[in-house]
């Protein structure tokens, strides 16, 4: 009726995948935080299409936690930056080389 | 192709493509906004795969509380676009070569799955049925994510006191300062 089951699983995998290049290829602290979103919203829509795929809610409830767990990171992420930004003035991870201030 | 499947791969190439977008812009203002399309995309796919509450949930959370605070966040630390090195495509190389591996093996992976190939029936969830269902399988669950949601609300208060948080003298005397 809609596709195959592993045409949703690819397209979670390439989101998946640029998240992931983003973590790995970006300088930047909320750059970084962003890529892991992306990851985490990859996930969902892999949840998702297994839910659907199999018949079971457990997949969907699964999404309910993930949204939970994705929205508490953020807050702490972006509260470690902006604690992190006061000290050394820059979101660029290289310059977090001080064992002390 | 049915309606279905053809809305199905434009909401895929949309979402793939604002993500795209989004990693990749200088300015983390632009990589925000593009980064909405791609949530508000994926609610919609969600949408077609018959979980119409996740989908609200996408973009209450996602795409407008989750992105608006990064919104906040870049717009106080007025983040610097002193970022130009991390675009050089020899820092790309890398993660892109270990990316398209990884999403080529995972291809031939869900391919190859005996059920891989079966044509999704389309269906629907009520919320009603589950908000049931979650409360019945998984009420350990939803009371351990509300204590994770009160934890990281303390931590991020804790973090975001003006000054250093309160710890030894040492500290709290250099926090003072700077």
């Amino acid at each position: 009726m809609i596709v195959p089951f592993s045409h949703v699983f690819i397209l979670a995998a390439a989101v998946f995948f640029i998240g992931l290049a983003c973590v790995l290829a970006r300088r930047n602290l909320i750059m970084i935080l962003i890529g892991i979103e992306i990851m985490m919203n990859a996930a969902a829509i892999a949840f998702v299409g297994g839910a659907l795929h199999w018949g079971r809610l457990d997949g969907q409830a699964f999404v309910l936690f993930i949204l939970g767990v994705a929205a508490t990171e953020v807050a702490v992420g972006l509260a470690l930056v902006v604690a992190a930004h006061r000290v050394t003035g820059s979101v660029d991870p290289d310059r977090y080389n001080l064992l002390r201030r | 192709m049915s309606l279905h499947a053809a809305i199905f791969y434009l909401l895929g190439a949309l979402i793939l493509g604002s993500a795209g977008l989004a990693v990749t812009r200088r300015n983390p203002v632009h990589a925000v906004v593009y980064l909405i399309f791609s949530f508000v995309g994926s609610a919609m796919l969600f949408f077609l795969l018959g979980a119409p509450f996740l989908a609200a949930l996408e973009v209450i959370i996602y795409a407008g509380a989750v992105m608006i605070l990064f919104l906040f966040v870049v717009m106080m630390l007025k983040a610097e676009s002193a970022d130009q090195a991390s675009l050089s495509l020899r820092r790309w190389i890398p993660p892109l070569v270990v990316g398209l591996l990884f999403v080529a093996l995972a291809a031939l992976t869900a391919m190859r799955e005996p059920g891989g190939a079966e044509v999704l029936k389309s269906a629907t969830v009520a919320p009603r049925v589950f908000g049931r269902y979650v409360f019945e399988r998984y009420w350990l669950a939803v009371e351990i994510i509300s204590v994770l949601l009160l934890l990281g609300l303390l931590a991020a208060v804790q973090l975001g006191i003006k000054g250093t948080p309160k710890g030894n003298g040492t500290e709290t005397k250099t926090g003072a300062e700077s």
